[in-house]
């Protein structure tokens, strides 16, 4: 059972990750135009380098 | 509920539209050349693409964002860009494009509420998911040592968990405790609180029972609840702003003799200022220059045009028709009629401010019940045992099972679902408890010039003019933009008649057109202009030579689905009446023909709003289909209003809901919606009822563990909720 002493913070430590990056997303307003990005990403314009 | 779970919302949008146009207009003056338009047609990743680099390449504009779900561009332009030239940019791309009042729109920018809910949401989610697995290891026997471990990882999670996510509910209780009052929030934090207190005390003496899980499932739930009102209003108050937002308050100040374009906020008493024909009226004021006719339907819903001539007074939001004039401001902003008129409204709404939702019904039986059968089992048990720990551990439980969670997702739920379903065929709910009032409608009262019509004339007796006639009333109508004469235009294209060669046209400002048409004068125009009885309809007059003036007769056109809407409305034993402020013989042949037996003509804005009340004191639910000026106060006095969305912005404001297309089709599919979202409602109402009635037993009598708690909260809240998407699916 001494597993749990590090499983549990591990298995913590990964959910947080999932938290943080959805804390983040939201922070940088990419649900701000979810049927306008699912589009985009089918427009070949800026394929080649990012958009400046 | 979803009044009592939360603060009041302000009673008038447009009051707290204001501090945010304010704000707005302070960051406007940060990034100036900010540019908005709405783009209503573009639909896919071409149009998105197209739009931008068209946009790009235009000389002046730093960046411009396309966002497909507002249907919007946002464009960064330099200082000397206005918007006109992005919206020619825009339309000869081959799209339809608005300008946008960039102020009116502030709100919706950043919705940062609806952002916080989601970031407590997730928070919640999080900590629940992490905690309920724990929890399994407990229920499935972990004993001694490792569960007091497995308890006190779970405390450590769901404390910090707790504290942030359920904010809105501890900040709502303790309001509702300030002012001596009791919400769903009160009982809500007891039960998160207790239950958190009381776990943390069992894993202190190491005890079996923790209702960590509990509390933090109770608190994602009724997040989720809380997101979801909040995104069905935050939709509905988007639409609203955009709606004001097309409308851009401009006037043309004349100063020194030269026009200058400005916003019109910046006016003051005593300005000068021009308004073009096709304008509006933004201000009160006395005419000092030019000749014209004015269109009064949306302040009076008389259909017939006035003369406007030097020194008589006109109102904000008349419509200048054919020529430009020069008035003089008397009131501006708040003083003028329009506003004034708004004060009617705010008399009239404070009686449908007593209306409770269905929620607050349940809300104001359920709150206190909950105390006092926690209050209950709590002293039952205490006399029975004298233990406290056991008396508190009960009490918690029934606190934690009776908790709101289905009812706190019921209504929320039901009303996103609805008024989502509703929104896509064209109709907006701008209230909270719209949807309730609207399924107790038994009585319609529409408006006629507008609502019912479309405000636009159509020319009734072309084929009762000679060949003649017609031609040469066709040729000085092309000279005109008057609607008379773009409607005569109109009629004699399809009628299929050539206009007649008539020379020199002159357009006489307010009075009509007049030309020469084979050596003879010949005038089209108003009645007293060449001394003809004027009829009692919309009406213009031919003269040709000193021949005998011709009446063209004009009717307004209905609207799409008006009949149509009229006639199921009936079917379905709702009663009809019509109220217009247009002369008597006009309103009784529009009622004829839509077969509608009640109606009154030539009232007031005080009429109508009496005539209301009237029927509400008769135990009448009336609904009011209105879109003018003079229907504001009985849009508001009414049981539940609907105003479409050409209507002016304070009948849009007066009113619960806005008909954003043209057709009226939809009011009777919205009256059914509501009828079924309603049903639905009482239907969870029922389905938590009998949950209770099962679980609170297991609970006084103590059989309550946490397991039994977590399942049988998470399963009445899946039940609700998948009753309640039923509506969506289409059946009734």
């Amino acid at each position: 059972m001494n597993i749990l002493v590090y499983l549990i913070p591990i298995s913590l430590f990964l959910g947080g990750i999932g938290l943080i990056a959805f804390i983040y997303t939201v922070r940088s307003n990419q649900y701000d135009d979810p049927q306008g990005d699912s589009r985009r990403i089918l427009s070949d314009d800026w394929d080649d380098r990012p958009k400046p | 509920m979803t009044a009592a779970l939360r603060p009041p919302v302000s009673a008038c949008p447009a009051c707290s539209a204001a501090p945010a146009a304010l704000a707005a207009a302070d960051a406007q003056e940060a990034q100036a050349g900010e540019i908005v338009l709405s783009l209503p047609t573009i639909h896919c990743a071409a149009c998105i693409a197209r739009i931008e680099s068209g946009l790009a390449e235009h000389e002046g504009v730093n960046a411009a964002r396309v966002n497909l779900t507002l249907k919007r561009a946002t464009i960064d332009a330099a200082p000397g860009i206005t918007a006109g030239d992005m919206v020619a940019a825009v339309t000869a791309l081959g799209y339809e494009a608005h300008e946008l009042d960039a102020s009116a729109l502030g709100a919706t920018a950043t919705d940062r509420v609806g952002r916080d809910l989601l970031m407590r949401l997730a928070v919640a989610g999080f900590a629940s998911m992490n905690v309920m697995l724990l929890s399994v290891a407990v229920w499935s026997g972990a004993a001694d040592a490792t569960r007091d471990m497995f308890h006190w990882i779970s405390a450590a999670i769901a404390l910090p968990a707790i504290a942030f996510a359920g904010q809105p509910f501890f900040r709502n209780a303790w309001s509702a405790l300030r002012a001596g009052r009791l919400n769903m929030d009160v009982p809500i934090t007891l039960a998160i609180v207790l239950a958190v207190g009381m776990s943390l005390w069992e894993t202190a003496l190491s005890g079996h029972h923790a209702y960590f899980d509990a509390a933090l499932t109770l608190t994602f739930f009724l997040l989720g609840g809380r997101y979801l009102d909040h995104r069905t209003r935050a939709i509905a108050r988007s639409a609203a702003e955009e709606l004001t937002a097309l409308e851009v308050p401009r006037a043309w100040l004349l100063e020194d003799g030269t026009e200058r374009e400005v916003s019109v906020a910046q006016l003051r008493v005593g300005d000068l200022i021009v308004v073009r024909p096709g304008g509006r009226m933004p201000v009160d004021g006395e005419i000092t220059g030019g000749v014209s006719e004015l269109d009064r339907g949306l302040l009076t819903g008389e259909t017939l045009p006035v003369f406007a001539g030097p020194e008589q007074a006109v109102s904000a939001g008349e419509m200048n028709l054919t020529g430009p004039l020069t008035i003089r401001a008397t009131a501006v902003g708040r003083d003028t009629s329009l506003h004034r008129m708004a004060d009617l409204v705010a008399v009239a709404e404070s009686g449908r401010a007593n209306y409770t939702s269905l929620a607050d019904k349940a809300a104001k039986l359920y709150a206190p019940g909950v105390h006092i059968l926690s209050a209950l089992a709590f002293i039952g048990w205490y006399l029975a045992t004298f233990d406290l720990r056991t008396a508190l551990n009960i009490a918690a439980a029934v606190l934690i099972i009776t908790c709101p969670c289905a009812l706190g997702l019921a209504v929320p739920a039901v009303t996103t679902a609805a008024s989502g379903r509703l929104f896509r065929r064209g109709m907006l709910i701008k209230h909270a408890t719209a949807l309730e009032r609207l399924a107790e409608v038994d009585t319609v009262v529409f408006d006629k010039t507008g609502t019912l019509t479309t405000g636009t004339p159509v020319l009734m007796d072309m084929d009762r003019l000679g060949t003649h006639e017609a031609g040469i009333a066709l040729a000085l109508a092309l000279g005109s933009a008057h609607p008379l004469s773009r409607a005569i235009v109109q009629g004699g294209q399809m009628a299929g008649i050539a206009p007649a060669s008539v020379s020199e046209i002159t357009e006489v400002p307010g009075y009509g057109t007049r030309g020469v048409w084979q050596g003879q004068a010949v005038r089209l125009g108003r009645a007293s202009w060449m001394g003809a009885t004027p009829l009692a309809v919309t009406a213009t007059y031919l003269q040709v030579g000193e021949g005998a003036p011709i009446p063209l007769r004009f009717e307004d056109r209905l609207r799409d689905g008006a009949s149509e809407a009229v006639a199921q409305l009936i079917a379905r034993g709702f009663e009809v009446i019509l109220i217009s402020g247009d002369s008597a013989p006009v309103t009784e042949a529009m009622a004829d023909r839509l077969g509608i037996g009640r109606w009154m003509a030539e009232a007031l804005p005080a009429d109508k709003a009496d005539r209301i009340e009237s029927l509400r004191a008769a135990g009448r639910h009336v609904l009011m289909v209105g879109d003018g000026l003079n229907d504001t106060g009985a849009l508001a006095a009414a049981h539940v209003s609907i105003s479409p969305a050409s209507a002016l912005d304070a009948a849009r404001v007066a009113s619960d809901m806005v008909l954003l297309g043209s057709d009226l089709g939809v009011l009777v599919e919205a009256c059914s919606i509501a009828k079924s979202a309603t049903k639905r409602i009482r239907e969870n109402f029922r389905i938590a009822t009998f949950y209770n009635l099962i679980a609170v037993p297991l609970a006084v009598a103590g059989l309550a563990t946490p397991l039994i708690a977590a399942l049988a909260m998470s399963t009445s809240s899946i039940i609700v909720s998948l009753n309640a998407l039923r509506l969506r699916g289409g059946r009734t």
